[in-house]
């Protein structure tokens, strides 16, 4: 992949999590914050589908941005053919895995344990 | 003998002092995109908790609704503001938006695009970095 | 016939006497690579004027107390970019910079940073040409100004003023230096060789836009300039290298056509 596309990725995950983690942070003050962080309340906000996809495009977003940043850092710090491809594919991995965990809580804990 | 590559390494990347405000706004985004990195690692594994159920979920809350977890999450919220900021600048920077105009240089050739509105947007992250941090703080400390 | 370099005695020598001016401290890296493994500091006493540059300053080291210092000079006006060093830990040209504004009686000076260091205060530009012209530093067109049947190529002031201070690029190396990403990036492009593909695209005269705009599109090209600034803020010349860069990722963004 071309490195101005993984760049504008880059910067329109940015723009994304940013609209999307304000609504978050938002649901959050709806109500008083020791009370938001109730067990109930918080499987409530799961089993509204519309929160639940905003979290799982949160995950989404935030977890290519993320990792595609630390990517960019290592790759700045160390050179070499075989390190670059462990750096890419390693942050690809890291994505897939984070992704994959932070999905099987929000669809466990959407339809139920 | 080899010839020394004479790179400055990491310590390059730090000392943001030598090179004005826009050295000191990298320096942060870096260090304030891996802490947010760490972060949301740990957020999306604290929250998989409710999983086990709600005993998990308030044990998980124990451990995180603490001083120490309030301070973390003060600066967590900080970085974040900063972060995001900052960024918004950088991405108008990068397609070239605010960097002024190329034109004949001039002693003493102070460089136009490190102009005030780019060191503004800078101070600017950092002030509503701080604002964010201490309404955080007044909401996590003030109940 | 090679100069015999004296032997030198580890003892600060004296000052050249003048009891009418100001004395300094230089203090100088040394290293030879032959036959050091570690880079040392040589101390001088050095008498000074409101007027003295750093280059000056060497010369006199050179001239009374140390001929060995290796330093590399030439125009003494800030033209030829020959004597980019660290002084004080900023890259800086030493013919520029005067003793008097550092502000300091303390004044170190060593090679420039990122750059393979082949004797005291010279360093290697070998990767630094290589690179810029990687970047096809000339006119791309087809067509010629020199052959019978055609006229010069026309500019207006206006289109001049688009690239002008991009060509004021005297390749002293200080941008390069004093790069964060170049600190531990040794496959990027570099902020000098990056705004002289901006002056070239720039410029009305080339058609080699998409070509240059390929070569910067790359893990280890433009991408990895993080608008940190610092190449621009020791520029000795005005050519804001950061403006430059940014200006061409905006073709790549977008931003520009």
């Amino acid at each position: 992949m071309k490195e101005s596309v993984i760049m504008k990725i880059h910067y329109g995950t940015a723009l994304g999590a940013v609209v999307l983690v304000a609504i978050h942070i938002l649901f959050r003050m709806t109500q008083n914050f020791s009370e938001s962080l109730q067990y109930e309340s918080v499987i409530a906000n799961y089993q509204f589908l519309p929160y639940a996809i905003m979290l799982e495009l949160i995950l989404i977003l935030l977890s290519v941005h993320g990792f595609n940043g630390l990517r960019v850092i290592l790759l700045e710090l160390k050179q070499g053919v075989g390190y670059e491809k462990t750096v890419n594919y390693g942050c690809i991995a890291a994505i897939a895995i984070l992704v994959a965990y932070g999905s099987r809580t929000i669809l466990m804990a959407g339809f139920g344990m | 003998m080899e010839r020394q590559s004479n790179r400055e390494g990491i310590k390059g990347w730090l000392n943001p002092g030598r090179y004005g405000l826009e050295r000191l706004a990298y320096w942060l985004m870096r260090l304030t995109g891996l802490g947010l990195l760490v972060y949301f690692i740990a957020h999306v594994f604290e929250t998989s908790s409710i999983v086990n159920g709600k005993e998990a979920w308030e044990k998980m809350l124990d451990l995180t609704q603490t001083t120490e977890g309030h301070i973390i999450l003060a600066i967590v919220i900080g970085m974040c503001v900063f972060h995001t900021a900052n960024g918004i600048r950088i991405m108008l920077g990068h397609g070239g938006v605010g960097v002024g105009r190329p034109g004949r240089p001039d002693y003493p050739y102070k460089p136009a695009s490190l102009n005030s509105r780019h060191k503004l947007c800078i101070l600017a992250s950092i002030g509503l970095a701080a604002l964010a941090m201490m309404y955080g703080l007044a909401v996590l400390f003030g109940e | 016939m090679a100069a015999i370099n004296p032997q030198l005695s580890n003892e600060l020598p004296s000052p050249i006497v003048d009891p009418h001016t100001d004395s300094i401290t230089l203090r100088i890296s040394k290293f030879n690579p032959k036959t050091d493994s570690v880079v040392t500091f040589q101390e001088f006493k050095v008498p000074v004027h409101k007027w003295t540059t750093v280059l000056d300053a060497i010369l006199s080291v050179k001239q009374h107390l140390d001929p060995s210092v290796a330093v590399r000079y030439s125009c003494r006006q800030a033209s030829c970019g020959s004597c980019g060093m660290k002084i004080n830990g900023k890259p800086a040209l030493a013919c520029y910079t005067k003793i008097s504004e550092l502000n300091s009686n303390i004044i170190t000076v060593e090679p420039m940073n990122n750059y393979p260091i082949l004797r005291d205060l010279a360093v290697d530009f070998t990767q630094f040409f290589s690179t810029h012209k990687k970047l096809k530093p000339y006119i791309i067109r087809d067509d010629s100004e020199v052959t019978d049947d055609s006229k010069e190529f026309l500019q207006t002031p206006k289109e001049v003023e688009e690239y002008l201070q991009f060509s004021y690029c005297i390749k002293c190396g200080l941008c390069n230096s004093a790069c964060p990403t170049m600190a531990t990036d040794s496959s990027f492009i570099g902020p000098q060789a990056l705004a002289q593909a901006y002056r070239y695209v720039s410029d009305n005269r080339d058609t080699g836009k998409n070509e240059r705009l390929k070569i910067v599109d790359d893990s280890h090209g433009i991408w990895r300039c993080h608008f940190a600034g610092s190449c621009s803020q020791v520029c000795p010349k005005g050519v804001d290298p950061a403006m430059g860069i940014q200006l061409l990722r905006g073709y790549l963004l977008g931003f520009r056509k």
